[in-house]
């Protein structure tokens, strides 16, 4: 019992490693984090501009110009938390070869499970600090109206689609061990496709049929839904259960299988000897 | 886990590491650039006439490194030493033969054997913007270490490599490599291993530095009872450092004994033999002429 409690307290600090590593290298290039910040506050801003201008571009009057901006909105955010959640961990390898650290974290006594929610952790906190800056910036801008909405049950369908994205964003991470060339770039097409099929801007009815079908299986498809319903149409917590309960699913069988997978990856460029090699 | 005084620091046996070798573009091939010569890579063995074209870097090495010994590897550049470090820091699986820490297989008690090993190897690989002890920290926690615990020994390692205070907390990338390489050796010190495998960790350091890492490493062996196992270029080193060396060539070891035996092993043509001499004419076919290994290859 106490042998067990003082590995959980192991695996705790070794987690925090990497979260207070991470906070150590936001600080360090916080003149990147600023420009990033930036930029995001800025695409953001453009897109919800277009929900504001959807009168006036369609020419029709009786546009709901304050509920598609809201929609928008709510696209355009959910989206800056799950892509920088993504980012975050997919990065997770290709950070450390062009650092070349990775031969010294990877012989470190821990665990794949604990080493990855570390990074998890981190990517979470950081991107939902990062998303509220850009909803602060939001509200500043326009008159946004949030009564009746449903926010605490917009927040659990959030936190339910992290653990999936997690888990997507583990199994991307292992592209750069398999390809050490290509890989950083394919995690980005990952993201891409994510983006086109998951309905931030637009519901999944419009696509072409295959892409819908794919979209059934994208986490951030449902999380998009939950959040809408519960933002938009202030769908009670007790009714969301039908997108947070598919989420958790696709978080308890994708999280396993990323980190399966990931530990694979690792076991493959130790044989072929891709772990960089300098010296 | 219990260590017992018997079993070795490192057992290795009959290990190998093969690597594929990149196929040149399919152009070149079609125009046969790749033939003549070619398949040897860095004076690693080839295999021309397998599908895939391999360098085996490590060919059937055994070896047992005792308790408290300072053990060296030296052999030429492409050697294999690198990969040897590799395979028995766990960075590498063999695709033959066994690795023993202390009695525990590194492949079955990959975990295990991880707590007891560490390794400094020539790139001082940090992340650069973080400072030293930012760096440190992070090592030392991955190790189990607690935050304040790993502060003060970094702040005492550092201070015994000769480091100055005013650069623990400027980034690594306004160091000098000497310096890095320094707290690249602190990382690994850090942790406490009982078995350091250090793949030229003085590589790089002027004089006066080589002695306080020599030094540092004779007290770990001393006081800390580490077992350490050392790859070098410096004769020197090795021949003060070392309780026994071996010569790895072309992956294999060539030779095997304390420097003494080594340099009893080859004549002395007016001069006492140095180490130096052991290395020539133990793994100098090459340079009197490199076609001569040819045949052995093809
Ligand atoms: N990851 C790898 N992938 C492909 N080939 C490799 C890899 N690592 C080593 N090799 C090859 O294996 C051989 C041995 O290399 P190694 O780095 O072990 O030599 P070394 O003795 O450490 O040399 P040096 O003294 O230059 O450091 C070389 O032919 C090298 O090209
Ligand atoms: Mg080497």
């Amino acid at each position: 019992m106490l042998g067990k409690n003082l590995d959980l307290q192991l695996e705790a600090l070794q987690s925090y490693a990497f979260v207070a590593r991470n906070f150590n290298l936001v600080k360090r290039y916080w003149g990147w984090e600023l420009v990033w910040l930036a930029y995001s506050t800025a695409t953001s801003l453009a897109v919800a501009f277009i929900g504001e201008g959807s009168a006036l571009i369609t020419g029709q009057e009786d546009i709901d110009t304050s509920f598609f901006t809201v929609y928008l909105l709510i696209g355009t955010l959910v989206w800056r938390f799950l892509a920088g959640l993504f980012d975050n961990i997919s990065e997770m390898i290709q950070w450390e070869r062009w650092e070349g650290t990775i031969e010294y974290t990877l012989m470190a006594p821990v665990h794949r499970f604990t080493q990855i929610a570390g990074q998890a952790g981190f990517a979470i906190i950081y991107s939902l600090i990062f998303t509220m800056i850009i909803g602060l910036a939001m509200t500043a801008v326009f008159s946004l109206d949030f009564t009746g909405a449903n926010l605490l049950g917009a927040l659990l369908v959030l936190l339910a689609g992290s653990v999936s994205f997690v888990a997507l964003g583990v199994t991307a991470s292992i592209l750069p061990l398999l390809y050490p060339e290509r890989g950083a770039q394919m995690t980005h097409i990952v993201q891409a496709f994510l983006l086109l099929v998951s309905g931030i801007y637009y519901p999944i009815e419009v696509l072409p049929p295959v892409l819908q079908v794919v979209a059934r299986i994208s986490p951030a498809a449902y999380v998009l839904e939950g959040i809408r319903s519960a933002i938009l149409d202030g769908t009670p917590t007790a009714e969301l259960w039908g997108v947070i309960l598919p989420l958790l699913a696709l978080g308890i069988v994708g999280m396993p299988v990323g980190v399966w997978a990931f530990r694979q990856a690792e076991l493959y460029a130790k044989r072929t000897g891709k772990l960089k090699r300098v010296g | 886990m219990t260590i017992t005084e018997q079993v070795d620091a490192l057992t290795v046996r009959s290990v190998t590491k093969r690597f594929n070798v990149q196929r040149p573009p399919i152009w070149e091939r079609l125009r046969g650039h790749h033939r003549a010569g070619a398949d040897d890579v860095n004076g690693g063995v080839a295999r021309p006439d397998t599908e895939k074209r391999q360098v085996t870097a490590v060919d059937n090495v055994s070896l047992d490194v005792h308790r408290g010994e300072i053990y060296g590897i030296l052999g030429p550049n492409g050697s294999g030493k690198s990969t040897l470090v590799r395979l028995l820091s766990t960075l590498l699986i063999p695709d033959a033969g066994t690795v023993q820490v202390f009695g525990l297989d590194i492949i079955r008690h990959e975990m295990a054997v991880k707590r007891l090993i560490n390794r400094v190897s020539v790139d001082a690989a940090f992340f650069k913007k973080l400072s030293p002890l930012e760096n440190l920290l992070y090592g030392a926690r991955l190790y189990g270490m607690s935050g304040r615990e790993a502060r003060e020994k970094s702040v005492e390692i550092l201070g015994r490599l000769g480091l100055e205070p005013r650069t623990y907390t400027q980034p690594m990338e306004e160091m000098s490599r000497g310096m890095q390489q320094k707290v690249a050796i602190a990382r690994a010190f850090l942790t406490q291993p009982i078995l350091l495998l250090l793949d030229e960790p003085t590589t790089g350091l002027d004089p006066r530095s080589k002695h306080e890492v020599q030094d540092f490493v004779n007290e770990l062996r001393d006081v800390h009872d580490a077992t350490i196992l050392i790859t070098t270029h410096d004769m020197g080193e090795a021949d003060s450092l070392c309780d026994r060396i071996a010569i790895l060539d072309e992956g294999r070891i060539v030779a095997e004994d304390t420097p003494t035996g080594l340099k009893a092993l080859i004549s002395s043509n007016g001069h006492e033999p140095t180490l130096e001499d052991v290395f020539m004419e133990l793994t100098g076919k090459k340079l009197v002429d490199p076609n001569e290994v040819e045949p052995a290859v093809a």
